[in-house]
């Protein structure tokens, strides 16, 4: 165990406006702390520059899961394990499911939350594509108020997002999808259980008249966040099922990425099988 | 006893966890180590700068001029310093130069990344191809750690003769063993009346090596170091020769401080430090006649033996005498060398060069049955070694030996043919998963190599204890293989007594003889038969002396102990190890049995691949393997499940990836092993042929599982996807879709 | 710079309490602390489980827990598991099936197994390698765990 522990102080504030209140006394000081399945891997390793935490996990207002007529919303500290087993959202966000059931494993799933998936903003996490595909809107608080922005504009760049240093990400909402749809997800992990995406691709799409009416592609592992696969979806708008232009959207889909090589895969792996990915999906979509 | 599936000794303090391993120790005002390393591969130690804002006084700080004996780890060559001295050179990125310890531990870590190292660089060496090359010489005068000549024949005279003459190049990689438990040493140095006593309690296979290295290292005498083998957390090899080193850098830190020392590796320094399987390179030529009669083969093979010897010899000896494989030929050739590489040394991995060596042969005899238009089993069943046979150094097959048999066990087990056939109908069909099913047969030599036990003369033996229950002593360690289960069984069949009055004693060089490092499939056949004597001659002493008559019951038994150790104070008797006399081995020539006997096998595995994502999925994985007799058949299969499991890894996921030569993904995270959903079910079935060298007939059994699956596992591959250059391990999804392209770009 | 915290919690049935730093992993009060050192550190990253403990129920990477967010909470540990000397079904069939080889893995397998045997009282082999595939074991190749955990929950159906 790296991490200095005599240099690290955590508070716990019992409420909300507890947490927001030192967050804005403080801007920058306190990092948000919840399930710990991402910043205790980094301190144990020595290698995290934070020492002051800001423990989340006893806010209820940013726990549980609301169901309303057109959308869920899911508190910030929503863990993998609530939505593996939340029936609402294996009814409506099937892919979401899934980017929770291969997260780490159970131990991981129990305390990992998908507010800390969000803002860790590993390109690797497991949820996001999901999150892309279904077009999430993240609930922002802070002491000035509410705000909400589209999480396909909330990554700005590596490891940089469009959140304040007095801000908390309160709930996740996602829009029910309507009509007839289709999910896909599909994680391409180092292995089959506890493992680090070296690609990912969730999607989501609206069928009407054998058409492609809408579509969300997102991606994992293969740009600096996670991101919409904006070019791809292009090609594939509008088209009849039973003549998808595979061959034209995975070339679309190389404008989407910006892949790099590391110790988990190379940048050519990454976008080759993201491609041969998006053509699985693409036969699967043509068959449902 | 011998036959049933005894509960493992210690597996009720395992499973209430209350198994002591060497951190678990309590040691009362014990003070924590950490090593500061070099960062650089190549370079000369200036000068150690230690940085402000540290109170250094606090810590107890060992650098080279402390050293009170050799700073040499004693070891087969005698070229590994425990610290680098300034002034001398650095030869890889994770070599020990300084020693701290603090009470407190969070302290101690912080303080490894204050002192800073002054180093002027020196052009390094990474690899095998730069140090043949001798790009730099940075070992001996031509970089060789040990170079080995096996010749039988000459296979010169064979090239231009044969109808065909088929050439391949194979390479393997680093492996890691991934013990669950990391390296870990406790340590205490007594010094009174200018007496100094050294003790240490470790994670080590090997106590006697570390009370060798720990002799040299305070220049003492045998009775001043106790060296104590600890619950042991897996080692496959991985606590063979590195305890030497941790072990001495604890007692050296424990010896300054006068305080007990606690020196515990976190897992990213245990990967990045610690030994590792040697990466090699074989080239194999082969000449055949028209019907696939094998008449000569040379090989050339090299591992990377890293900045120092450690066990390289060895490896490299054993990897050089599995090189011709399971196959009967007149003229083979070996050459095989241990190169030097500015990297940190690996050392000792379950099957100890033999996988290399045989990933080539096996992948290599399926490369040729394809070009010879042959099957892989009947190119096989043609070449097969058989009683009579004489191997590469001259060694004659003494045994009834059925390989072909073996062989259609297995393929039968598998369903080779009919799988073969509906696959390649199924693999024309469209759809990216393609399925393949392919093999390999193996063999891998028990005990030391060529006159190691005539060396090693291994010494065990058994004591009565006063409630009237049989001990039994030796050095040979538990790292979860149920050597204290096994030789319990035994000493009890021998004794013809319950399994439950018979139990080790502690692993402690200050109560148990020598019986030799546990290593090299040894345990089992080489130190039970000197515990088979050893019980015997227990008894029939105890009947000599009138406490023990024969027949007699578990009772009389125990009573006639009893009454012994009250007389007697003490019963022993020791059983030490006897070359038997039809064995004969030259290291000069490489000439003769260059092990007593050895085990063999047949592997087959199912693949399942999937070419949108390259991903290999292990479907199915046969093992028949004939080992002698097994001695607890529970245990053995667990041994072979475990081994298999291992070779898995290492044919498809687990990849050392350096910079500089230093492992860079020294993380769980980025070290692939496989996990419960990674692996099929493993099937095991055992062929006894009893073997008469070893107790109760058995045969060696710990490394022969890592020889197999990797070649096994790239056969099948090529049986899915056609020829590819599949040629090397790990064969990761980056490097078959590689490979993939190789073809389809023509 | 924290202050020390008071931590009161409840460990295999026993209610505890200790002067800690607030940040301390759970792992190290358990097993420094309170002398609990049957849950093991192997790679304090959450990602081989040997560290596997329930906490409220619920398995957890316990190197991946600061103390101070299990104030007030149960936490049991392979310490827990036996009633007295009677070692429960699972520790039982782990002993006869040999899932324990060098045993390193064992305390916190045994957790996830007893865990996943609460949820699902008759696994199939794959509900059984998705619900232990936290648990790294590099002895064993996973068949001999599967068959203790079959053989626990076989007797538990009885």
């Amino acid at each position: 165990m790296r991490g200095y522990l005599p240099d690290c102080d955590i508070r716990v504030p019992d409420s909300l406006a507890a947490a927001l209140d030192l967050l804005a006394r403080e801007p920058g000081v306190w990092t948000p702390f919840a399930g710990g399945t991402d910043l205790m891997v980094v301190y144990n390793a020595g290698r995290l520059k934070a020492t002051r935490f800001l423990d989340l996990s006893r806010l209820s207002e940013l726990r549980g899961i609301q169901e309303d007529e057109t959308s869920l919303a899911f508190g910030s500290l929503t863990t993998y394990t609530e939505i593996r087993e939340c029936r609402a959202v294996h009814q409506h966000f099937p892919n979401l499911v899934k980017s929770a059931r291969v997260t780490g494993a159970l131990a991981i799933q129990n305390r990992g939350t998908l507010g800390g998936n969000i803002v860790n903003a590993s390109p690797a996490a497991d949820t996001p594509p999901s999150l892309l595909a279904y077009g999430a809107e993240l609930e922002l608080v802070s002491p000035r108020g509410l705000r909400r922005v589209a999480y396909d504009r909330f990554h700005l760049g590596y490891k940089r997002m469009d959140l304040a240093a007095d801000e908390l990400v309160a709930r996740i909402i996602l829009p029910k999808p309507t009509g007839r749809s289709f999910h896909y997800f599909r994680k391409v992990g180092t292995r089959q259980a506890q493992a680090i995406a070296k690609v990912s691709l969730a999607a989501h799409a609206r069928i009407e008249d054998g058409h492609l009416a809408a579509l969300w592609i997102g991606l994992g592992s293969v740009a600096p966040a996670p991101v919409r696969a904006r070019n791809a979806e292009a090609a594939l708008i509008g088209k009849p099922l039973a003549a998808l232009p595979i061959e034209a959207a995975r070339e679309a889909l190389l404008g989407d990425m910006s892949p790099i090589d590391d110790i988990r895969a190379s940048a050519h792996y990454r976008s080759v099988v993201t491609q041969n990915v998006l053509g699985h999906m693409l036969r699967d979509l043509a068959g449902a | 006893m011998i036959g049933a599936s005894s509960n493992r000794k210690e597996g009720r303090a395992k499973v209430s966890g209350t198994a002591c391993y060497t951190d678990d120790k309590f040691v009362p005002g014990a003070i924590h180590g950490v090593t500061v390393r070099s960062q650089v591969p190549r370079g000369i130690l200036k000068g150690i700068h230690f940085d402000d804002g540290m109170p250094w006084s606090e810590f107890t700080i060992v650098t080279a001029a402390d050293i009170p004996g050799k700073n040499c780890v004693a070891s087969v060559v005698h070229d590994q310093p425990f610290l680098v001295g300034i002034g001398e050179e650095i030869t890889h990125m994770e070599q020990p130069v300084v020693l701290l310890a603090h009470p407190d531990r969070h302290l101690a870590e912080k303080a490894r990344n204050a002192v800073r190292l002054e180093v002027e660089e020196l052009p390094a060496i990474l690899d095998i191809q730069a140090s043949l090359g001798l790009e730099q010489v940075i070992y001996g005068a031509d970089n060789l750690l040990k170079e080995i000549r096996i010749q039988k024949g000459d296979p010169e005279t064979v090239w231009d003769q044969a109808a065909h003459v088929i050439e391949g190049e194979y390479r393997t990689g680093a492996q890691e063993q991934m013990y669950l438990e990391t390296n870990a040493m406790v340590a205490v140095v007594e010094q009174a009346a200018a007496e100094t006593r050294v003790t240490v309690w470790g994670s080590l296979q090997c106590p006697y090596y570390v009370h060798t290295a720990l002799k040299q290292l305070f220049g003492l005498p045998d009775d001043r170091v106790r060296v104590v083998a600890m619950e042991m957390g897996g080692a496959f090899g991985g606590k063979e020769d590195y305890p030497s080193v941790n072990g001495g850098h604890a007692a050296l830190l424990a010896w300054k401080s006068g305080k007990p020392v606690k020196l515990v590796y976190d897992r990213e320094e245990d990967l990045a430090c610690t030994t590792k399987r040697h990466p090699s390179r074989t080239r194999l030529k082969t000449a055949f006649d028209a019907e696939g009669q094998l008449l000569a083969i040379a090989i050339d093979f090299v591992i990377d033996g890293g900045a120092y010897a450690t066990m390289s010899p060895v490896v490299l000896s054993r990897g050089a005498l599995h090189a011709a494989g399971v196959y009967r030929c007149p003229h083979v050739q070996v050459h095989a060398r241990a190169v030097a590489t500015n990297t940190p040394p690996p050392g000792a991995f379950r099957g100890f060069g033999a996988p290399q060596s045989l990933f080539a042969m096996e992948r290599h005899m399926d490369v040729c049955a394809r070009k010879l238009g042959l099957d892989p089993v009947g190119l096989r069943r043609k070449n097969f070694l058989r009683r009579g046979d004489t191997m590469a150094t001259g060694q004659v097959i003494r045994e009834d030996l059925d390989l072909g048999g073996l062989m259609d066990r297995a393929l039968d087990e598998i369903g080779y043919r009919d799988k073969r056939a509906a696959f390649a109908l199924t693999n024309e069909e469209d759809g990216p998963i393609k399925r393949g099913v392919g093999f390999s047969v193996f063999m891998h030599g028990c005990g030391f190599t060529g006159s190691g036990e005539s060396y090693l003369a291994s010494v065990a033996g058994v004591e009565g204890l006063a409630d009237g229950s049989v001990s039994i002593l030796a050095a040979s360690t538990e790292m979860g293989q149920g050597k204290n289960t096994v030789f319990s069984q035994i000493v009890a069949e021998a004794l013809k007594l319950p399994y439950e009055m018979v139990d080790v004693a502690e692993v402690d060089t200050d109560r148990v003889p020598n019986s030799g490092p546990t290593v090299a499939s040894r345990s089992t056949m080489m130190v039970g038969r000197i515990l088979e004597d050893a019980a015997i001659g227990f008894k029939q002493s105890l009947v000599q002396q009138g406490f023990l008559q024969e027949p007699y019951t578990a009772d009389s038994f125990r009573a006639g102990v009893r009454q012994a150790v009250a007389t007697l104070g003490s019963v022993k008797c020791y059983g030490q190890y006897h070359k038997p006399a039809d064995i004969a081995w030259d290291d000069a020539t490489y000439q003769g049995d260059a092990y007593p006997t050895y085990s063999w096998a047949c592997y087959a595995a199912e693949v399942a691949v999937d070419l949108d994502i390259y991903e290999v999925k292990v479907e199915e994985f046969v093992t028949v393997q004939e080992v002698g007799r097994v001695v607890n058949p529970r245990l053995a299969g667990g041994q072979i499940e475990g081994g298999v499991a291992q070779g898995i890894g290492w044919g498809l996921w687990e990849e050392v990836t350096t910079q500089q030569g230093r492992m860079i993904n020294n993380q769980m995270t980025n070290y692939i092993i496989p996990t419960s959903a990674d692996l099929p079910r493993i099937k095991v079935v055992f062929l006894e042929n009893a073997h008469p060298a070893g107790p109760g007939g058995a045969k060696g059994i710990g490394e022969l599982p890592m020889d197999g699956p990797a070649p096994a596992l790239l056969n099948a591959l090529v049986d899915a996807l056609g020829p590819l250059r599949l040629d090397e391990v790990p064969m990761t999804p980056d490097r078959l879709m590689d490979r993939c392209e190789e073809v389809s770009h023509g | 710079m924290a202050d020390r915290i008071t931590l009161t919690l409840k460990v295999n049935g026993e209610d505890r309490s200790l002067s800690v730093h607030p940040f301390a992993r759970l792992l190290d009060v358990l097993r420094e602390d309170l002398h609990l050192t049957g849950t093991k550190e192997g790679c304090g990253e959450g990602e081989c489980g040997a560290c596997t403990v329930l906490l409220n129920g619920q398995v957890v990477n316990s190197c991946l827990v600061p103390v101070v967010q299990v104030q007030g909470a149960e936490v049991i540990t392979v310490e827990g598991l036996a009633q007295g000397e009677n070692l429960s079904s699972l520790q039982a069939a782990f002993v006869t099936h040999n899932g324990a080889q060098c045993g390193f893995c064992t305390p916190g397998m045994l957790i996830a197994a007893t865990d996943l045997l609460n949820r699902c009282p008759n696994p199939t082999d794959g509900e059984i390698r998705d619900g232990l595939a936290g648990n790294l074991c590099r002895c064993t190749g996973y068949s001999k765990i599967l068959d203790a955990v079959h053989s626990a929950a076989d007797g538990v159906a009885r």
